[in-house]
């Protein structure tokens, strides 16, 4: 199996070439990243060409990289004062209140990125395209309707979860949120508990909107290790498997 | 005469035929459709956002409740990934488990379907007949998760418990009689594997009162045939897969294509339609019932046959047994890391599709090799059959709109996640 994954991506880098900036073979998966610009005629050609024939986009999905290997919690040393205890670390996703900003966003790099899941049913085999949005403020994306219908869908939820913009949709408006919602709720910066509470006011005799009131709480903070215990043979094994 | 113009009919929310939450925003023309504009989201919970937050193994639970009528194959898809991205072996006994339930898992999500679909079409009977048998599927979860519907069985590295001996038991009450009870527990005298023998016996003898009452059932056929037909281009297209992929004629099933556990050595058909329509998806979807049937069978006999470990011994993934837990200092602590930070994975991303039984269930995990996931996205084959809304009911009655969501197997707990 893993021999038909290293085919796919020789032929990958025979065909494209420059216009796709690189291609893995990962945990027997094949991913390729492309640039933005490039985006619609790979695909165009990845659906096309005999060789590749990706007649279906499986799934679209937006990811926000801003926060990619932030932990909450210092394992590596300890001070003076001991090991970090994990529960003051600054601002996470998870411990945004109301008003607050994550003070990290200013991230290296690009911060956007969609990725697209596609499969060949004549070859069976699928692959993973990565394309991350050049701008970080408006971060844009051509759209891949016209090639894979299925993507019309994936991409208003990318749009209502992250606000990455597909340019050119034929009907771009939000999808899963709620009607007159307002930010992008699967971006890090926005708060686990959200902006907005809502409630039946009785005296006014409708549904208002306010301001959160619950304190957010992490039960469980967020922490990388690199000590023994996955030294051993969990990750030997899982680079057996790449 | 007054004129007639075009007019926009609200469909839903709540709507008994719109199975769950859907708001179909319908143009008509008479009673013709001229767009359909499904309206979701009245239920998203933002599970992905959730498991963000979370240990890995604390979201097992969230993905029960995405598509609520199909629990552990939700759960098996994302148990796979992170046992892809840590790289650990279930023991044999597992897998056959994990199968065994994947497909009580598709009888039970296709008696829901067939009964939801054939009551919004006018059949009322098959709903009965239908929850008749899903009675004794629910029974088997019950009897080895503790749960009926969301059972949180998976675990990374295997299944939480082995197969449990006994049955549970009916009792009397003011309700029921001693001897009602006791014609209840007829069958439930053995273990669960005797339980699921006797329904595997009995089940093909159901599905065929089922296939009287509708196959060649006039009515049924009027409502169904020619109804929302797609091709097989166009099935690609609209990202179509499991059985409106295989009603659409091509020849396609994950469990054959791309074998995960071990359906390699199950010995099962896959069923094709030709035309592409509801009639043909409601023929798919019945001989698949007869085939999880057969696939049911083979398990059961090998786990008579095997027993054994039913969950990894890797206690850096899943937890030790009590006895070890009370006896032994390293079992001591590898449980006290595991439910108070669970264990980190690798840094790297995979994707994992199972054959759920509305078609291929995704999940796509991002680590950055924390105990957290940093993104997980859930494919929900749901999601792309109702993107296709409009173009399948352009052109439609009313009346067929109603026929088309039940072919669809819709179910919103997945498509709003």
């Amino acid at each position: 199996m893993s021999n038909r994954k290293q085919q796919l991506a020789d032929a990958l880098r025979a065909a494209f070439g420059d216009r796709i900036d690189s291609v893995s073979v990962e945990y027997n998966e094949v991913s390729i990243d492309v640039a933005a610009e490039q985006l619609v005629d790979v695909a165009t050609e990845l659906r096309d060409d005999a060789k590749f024939k990706f007649q279906q986009l499986v799934d679209l999905c937006g990811v926000d990289y801003s926060q990619f290997g932030r932990d909450e919690w210092q394992t590596e040393d300890a001070s003076r004062a001991g090991f970090s205890r994990g529960v003051t670390a600054s601002a996470t996703t998870g411990r945004l209140q109301f008003g607050d900003e994550l003070d990290s966003l200013a991230t290296q790099g690009r911060r956007f990125a969609a990725v697209y899941q596609l499969i060949s049913y004549s070859h069976n085999q699928r692959l993973r395209m990565r394309v991350f949005a050049p701008d970080n403020d408006f971060p844009m994306v051509s759209t891949v309707t016209g090639i894979w219908a299925s993507a019309n869908w994936y991409e208003r939820e990318a749009f209502d979860l992250f606000g990455i913009l597909f340019s050119d949709h034929p009907d771009l408006r939000r999808i899963l949120t709620d009607y007159g919602f307002v930010g992008h709720p699967f971006r890090k910066d926005f708060p686990m508990v959200g902006h907005v509470e809502m409630r039946y006011d009785p005296e006014r005799e409708r549904v208002v909107y306010e301001p959160v009131s619950i304190e957010p709480r992490v039960l469980v903070p967020k922490v990388k290790r690199q000590d023994h215990r996955y030294l051993g043979d969990v990750q030997d094994e899982a680079q057996d498997d790449a | 005469m007054p004129e007639i113009k075009n007019y926009t009919l609200n469909f839903g929310p709540q709507h008994p035929a719109a199975h769950g939450v859907l708001r179909l925003v319908l143009e008509m023309d008479g009673e013709v459709i001229e767009r359909a504009d499904p309206h979701i989201g009245l239920l998203h919970r933002a599970t992905e956002k959730l498991a963000e937050t979370k240990p890995y193994n604390q979201t097992i639970g969230y993905m029960d409740r995405l598509d609520y009528v199909s629990m552990m194959c939700n759960e098996h898809g994302y148990v796979l990934a992170i046992e892809k991205l840590l790289g650990v072996d279930i023991p044999e006994r597992a897998s056959y488990i994990r199968v065994m339930f994947d497909e009580i898992t598709r009888i039970l999500n296709h008696l829901m379907w067939i009964g939801t679909h054939a009551l919004d079409v006018g059949a009322m009977t098959m709903f009965l007949y239908a929850f008749r048998e899903r009675e004794d599927l629910m029974d088997m979860y019950e009897a080895v998760s503790g749960a009926r519907m969301h059972a949180t069985y998976y675990r990374p590295g295997g299944v939480a418990r082995d197969l449990p001996e006994a049955m549970p038991q009916y009792q009397s009450n003011r309700w029921r009689s001693q001897k009602d009870a006791d014609h209840l527990n007829q069958n439930r005298q053995g273990s669960l594997l005797d339980f699921a023998e006797d329904f595997i016996r009995r089940f093909p003898g159901y599905i065929d009162e089922y296939e009287t009452l509708l196959t060649d059932n006039r009515i049924w056929k009027q409502r169904t045939v020619g109804i929302g037909v797609v091709s097989e281009e166009r099935a690609y297209q609209l990202g179509f897969t499991g059985p409106m992929l295989r009603g659409s004629g091509v020849e396609w099933d994950l469990r054959k294509k791309q074998p995960y556990e071990v359906y390699e050595r199950m010995d099962f058909d896959i069923p094709v339609g030709t035309n592409g329509d509801c009639y043909d998806r409601y023929l798919v979807r019945i001989e698949e019932m007869r085939q999880s049937n057969r696939i049911i069978g083979q398990c059961i006999d090998w786990l008579r046959a095997n027993p054994g470990i039913v969950i990894t011994e890797n206690h850096k993934v899943a937890p030790p047994r009590r006895e070890e837990l009370k006896a032994d200092m390293e079992g001591l602590i590898h449980h006290f890391k595991l439910f108070t930070e669970g264990y980190t994975l690798p840094e790297g991303e995979v994707y994992t599709a199972i054959e759920h039984p509305k078609g291929e269930f995704g999940v796509y995990l991002i680590s950055d090799g924390a105990n957290k996931p940093y993104r997980v996205k859930i494919r929900a084959p749901g999601f792309a059959h109702l993107s296709s809304m409009n173009e399948m009911a352009q052109g439609h009655m009313l009346a067929d709109v109603v026929a088309i969501i039940g072919t669809q197997d819709i179910v919103f707990g997945e498509i709003d996640r």
